[in-house]
């Protein structure tokens, strides 16, 4: 059985003046364990198709199933990572982190040591009571990081996380990410228009294309590509080649741009 | 550079920075002294009628012999009560319907027109009212400093609810929390430094309520000192009265800045 199937969404954002098509029939599947990348042009509603998933938005048609059961049941099992840290800037990293399970009322003194333990693990020493303004950007993604996992969602969602970033900590945060991941066997979606990015961390690449936004074509990544971590795939020949014909496909369906 | 040189021009910029803070404070202080010295001699030399305008030495005097007496403190004291209550209160229930209109958004825009009119309204027009409602009391002099505050209170703290960045909830939502959770994790602390300045704004409203309400009750505190003074032509009672509030005024307006202090240390 699929880990994650999306049947026939279609999502429409209505305002007074317009009713705009955000997503067209989309339909798929992830296995458990599989890190697939959402890209595309902006407008071709990957993030709306990522908060259906998280079930925080309803779509206007279609299913989505996690193990079976509907998202609003799962909703303990996924996790959600954003464009940038968003720590609570009044609470220190240790309320910030221990804040999932706060909120779903499972945190016990077992959970806590385990949270902080995956602190240190992410290289984060003695900052449990420190506040996310005294960190520098890639340490404060690297909480929200353990702030996600801390409830132990088996699929995770990154909404470009690595954005706000620069380019040095983006590449050392990816091999992390992708480090961690397989570790815990988790089962990610991340959403990105860095096509780069989607080749080194993911399995699978779905690729978007815009308005209204439909599912235009899937890559799958070859073996050699997976087993390397982001960093060293970057370095493989097979990551050019893939990245040109991704990067064509990306140009045929937005050729009013140019 | 070397660091001799910079050492020593710190000194100079710290010496330049303690020379301002002196000549601001000298200038103040001549302000003052200046105010009242002028006061005095004009008052003793009759250039102003010293039935109305009074002078700062029989001020002085009245103040002594109405603290000696003990019925000053009496006066501060309630009327002090009053303040704080109203001002508390004000504050209190003004910060829950925020709540109440943020919780419920169908709420807010029903009720959006009835704030608007009951903001736009001045508030101690009800004061006739009040007396009436709630007798010749203390309660209706803090309902007074309260009800000057309310609304106010409710349109700014339910603004600072609504521009809550909305990312904070969607953290929240993914871990599944109720909206209480978001309100209680996210909305309130993430609003606490505008409560605060509207807790600054309320001193001062508090103050305005609760001396019109003593004005209109005449029974105890300084408003009735005030018209009391007033009615029979004591103008020396009317500025001692009108000195207190400033001083009580300003040193609550002083420790709701230290509580500002205390409360926003860590944030922003």
């Amino acid at each position: 059985m699929d880990f994650l199937t999306l049947r026939g969404i279609h999502h429409t954002y209505f305002t007074k003046t317009s009713a705009v098509t955000a997503l067209n029939d989309i339909s798929l599947d992830v296995q458990e364990g599989e890190f697939v990348s959402f890209l595309g042009p902006s407008g071709c509603g990957k993030t709306t198709l990522l908060s259906i998933i998280a079930g925080l938005l309803d779509p206007t048609y279609g299913q989505v199933k996690l193990e079976g059961k509907s998202v609003k049941e799962a909703a303990d099992k996924t996790g959600y990572m954003l464009q940038q840290d968003y720590l609570f800037p009044w609470k220190t990293i240790e309320e910030n982190i221990l804040l999932g399970l706060k909120v779903s009322k499972t945190l016990d003194d077992t959970k806590k040591k385990e949270v902080l333990s995956l602190l240190r693990q992410m290289g984060l020493e003695n900052v449990e009571s420190l506040y996310p303004k005294q960190l520098s950007g890639g340490m404060r993604q690297r909480v929200a990081l353990v702030r996600t996992l801390a409830t132990e969602p088996k699929l995770l969602m990154l909404d470009e996380p690595f954005s706000a970033l620069d380019y040095q900590t983006k590449l050392k945060l990816e091999d992390l990410v992708s480090n961690t991941f397989k570790t815990f066997g988790k089962t990610a979606i991340l959403v990105t228009h860095d096509i780069g990015e989607a080749i080194a961390m993911s399995d699978r690449i779905f690729l978007f294309s815009p308005s209204p936004g439909r599912l235009h074509k899937t890559f799958t990544i070859p073996e050699e590509l997976r087993n390397l971590t982001p960093f060293n795939a970057r370095n493989h020949s097979l990551y050019n080649e893939l990245f040109k014909k991704i990067w064509k496909e990306l140009e045929s369906i937005e050729p009013e741009e140019n | 550079m070397n660091p001799k040189k910079t050492e020593l021009l710190h000194q100079q910029y710290l010496k330049g920075l303690s020379r301002e803070r002196k000549i601001v404070r000298l200038y103040q202080l001549l302000i003052f002294i200046a105010f009242f010295a002028s006061w005095e001699t004009s008052s003793q030399q009759k250039w102003i009628d010293p039935l109305l305008f009074s002078s700062p030495s029989k001020i002085w005097n009245l103040l002594i012999e109405k603290t000696m007496d003990g019925s000053l403190a009496v006066h501060i004291g309630v009327t002090l009560a009053e303040t704080v209550l109203g001002f508390i209160l004000g504050t209190l229930v003004g910060t829950v319907l925020a709540a109440l209109l943020w919780w419920s958004p169908m709420l807010s825009k029903i009720l959006d027109p009835y704030l608007v009119v009951l903001n736009s309204m001045p508030k101690v027009a009800l004061g006739p009212i009040l007396i009436v409602a709630l007798g010749t009391n203390l309660s209706s002099i803090v309902a007074m400093g309260a009800i000057i505050s309310v609304i106010i209170t409710t349109i700014v703290v339910y603004t600072a609810f609504k521009e809550v960045d909305p990312n904070y909830l969607k953290v929240l939502q993914t871990f599944g929390a109720t909206r209480t959770q978001s309100f209680r994790e996210a909305i309130l602390p993430a609003s606490f430094p505008t409560i605060i300045s509207t807790l600054k704004v309320n001193v001062g409203l508090s103050w305005v309520g609760v001396i019109v309400g003593e004005f209109l009750v005449s029974a105890r505190g300084l408003g009735y000192m005030i018209i009391y003074g007033f009615q029979v032509f004591n103008f020396t009672l009317v500025f001692l009265s009108l000195f207190v509030i400033a001083v009580f005024a300003t040193v609550m307006y002083q420790l709701v800045e230290l509580l500002e202090k205390k409360l926003i240390k860590n944030n922003q």
